[in-house]
């Protein structure tokens, strides 16, 4: 999967001068792999919850799980977007929802 | 590792999409559709990431930095934002719904006509 | 069609996609492995280009600019498309709850909620507006802070104020701040057009240093008028809600 193109190696060689890296990758790699294995579950438990209200609950936290699972790939305005939509904006919208329809159900 | 991100990401869809198959309330249906959309967020930034690089801000670091890919960022930013906005207009429809047949079962929501 | 032939019917779809997703992921680089040009020049020549030190906020504004109009649109349509599926429809009167309704005696907000939520009203607004005028020095944005100033709305309604409440939703004030959003933004691109550059060119002097307030021109203008819109957007879908709850009872109700 090497891209073509002498000018295109030369652009990556280029791009890779600095690193400030000084976490180790290893250690990165469990970070990110530790948090994608519990995004899943959170998915799951998401879809698998029984109430609406408990579901919404949920929802909100796999918001949080997102955000964390976005900071650990390097991007902290994605996280800053899905934190204040699906973990506040989101349930609000869902909870009002439900509060007006669950109201008058028997 | 190497293919991680998007094995999560198959899954997260395939949980969802049950989800929205066997879910007999319409907002929980909506929320199953939450789910789904939040996988294609993850299979944004999967695609841009590269090993041992820092976010694109440059505001502290040397300008040279090796950075993962801002523009699959751009996307997925203002994707969260307006699939919210999109998914207030479902539950809209799904208030309306309610109030004009009284259920929010989908199931029998295919039954009722007019 | 029972449910059970309905889930088995989704279980031979979901095989059949999975399998060709598999067989397409075997084609990609591998996670990490970021081949392509584009990441690496803009990453190269944004801060040079535009000086802006939030590279995201500039793909977003200036070099992407033409999809977040689209985008913003689309938050605005959505938010119209809210207001029109719930109006008052004929034999929907409001005032006052309906009797048959089960929860008629609604317990009074506890005073820790209405102290901790009009706590937080100013620093939330205070955090919006800082988030929507930093785009591009940090990670920040107007879809971000327009959220935020959104949510300290939804804050004044769970601190129970709703006198406060009432005079503060959506009037024409939240109506026109959308429509000034949402226009500013496309007369931004026109206001290049007029000076004879393209739609959505950086015409406004650039600034001295990168990553100042003031530098890098129309994007931090048109974060701004973002911030604006989707505050405003935001606003309107959640009072729309609470109105529904609050105001609006039914005809015919079951």
């Amino acid at each position: 999967m090497t891209p073509a193109g002498p000018n295109l190696v030369a652009a990556r060689l280029a791009a890779a001068v600095v690193t400030p890296y000084t976490v180790r990758p290893a250690l990165m790699d469990v970070l990110q792999v530790s948090i994608l294995v519990i995004v899943a579950a959170g998915a799951t438990i998401v879809v698998l919850s029984k109430t609406p209200v408990r579901q919404v609950i949920a929802l909100s936290s796999y918001g949080l799980l997102l955000a964390l699972l976005f900071l650990a790939f390097q991007a902290p305005d994605v996280a800053l977007s899905e934190l204040t939509v699906g973990a506040i904006a989101l349930p609000a919208l869902l909870l009002l929802t439900l509060a007006k329809v669950q109201g008058r159900r028997k | 590792m190497q293919y991680l991100p998007f094995v999560v990401v198959a899954w997260i869809l395939s949980v969802g999409l049950y989800g929205i198959v066997t879910a007999r309330h319409l907002v929980q249906q909506i929320m199953c559709l939450i789910v789904v959309q939040s996988s294609t967020y993850v299979l944004l930034l999967g695609v841009g990431y590269v090993t041992g690089a820092v976010a694109p801000y440059y505001s502290d670091i040397p300008v040279h930095t090796s950075a993962v890919d801002p523009v699959v960022q751009a996307l997925a930013l203002t994707d969260v934002v307006v699939e919210a906005a999109v998914t207030a207009l479902l539950l809209a429809f799904a208030i309306q719904a309610h109030k004009r047949f009284g259920t929010l079962d989908p199931h029998e929501l295919v039954e009722l006509r007019g | 069609m029972t449910p059970a032939l309905r889930r088995g019917m989704f279980f031979a779809g979901l095989a059949g996609f999975v399998a060709f997703y598999l067989w397409g992921l075997a084609g990609l680089p591998g996670f990490g492995r970021y081949p392509g040009p584009y990441g690496f020049i803009i990453n190269r020549i944004a801060v040079g280009q535009t000086n802006a030190t939030g590279v995201v906020s500039a793909v977003n504004f200036e070099y992407r600019g033409f999809d977040t109009v689209g985008e913003e649109f689309i938050l605005f349509a959505a938010a119209a498309g809210v207001a029109t599926v719930l109006r008052h429809l004929r034999g929907e009167q409001e005032g006052g709850r309906d009797e048959a309704s089960p929860e008629a005696s609604v317990h009074a907000t506890s005073d820790a909620i209405k102290l901790s939520s009009l706590l937080f009203v100013g620093p939330a607004v205070l955090m919006g507006w800082f988030l929507a005028s930093h785009a591009q020095t940090s990670p920040a944005g107007g879809f971000q802070g327009g959220v935020l100033l959104a949510t300290a709305f939804a804050l004044i309604y769970l601190s129970g104020e709703f006198v406060t409440f009432r005079r503060l939703s959506p009037g024409t004030a939240v109506d026109a701040a959308g429509a000034v959003g949402a226009a500013g933004f496309a007369a931004i691109g026109l206001t290049a057009v007029i000076l004879g550059f393209p739609y959505l060119y950086n015409f406004l002097p650039l600034g001295t240093k990168p990553g100042a307030v003031s530098s890098s021109g129309t994007i931090a203008l048109i974060s701004f008028f973002v911030g604006i819109e989707v505050g405003a957007a935001f606003i309107l879908i959640i009072a729309e809600l609470v109105e529904q709850k609050l105001l609006v009872s039914g005809r015919g109700a079951r």
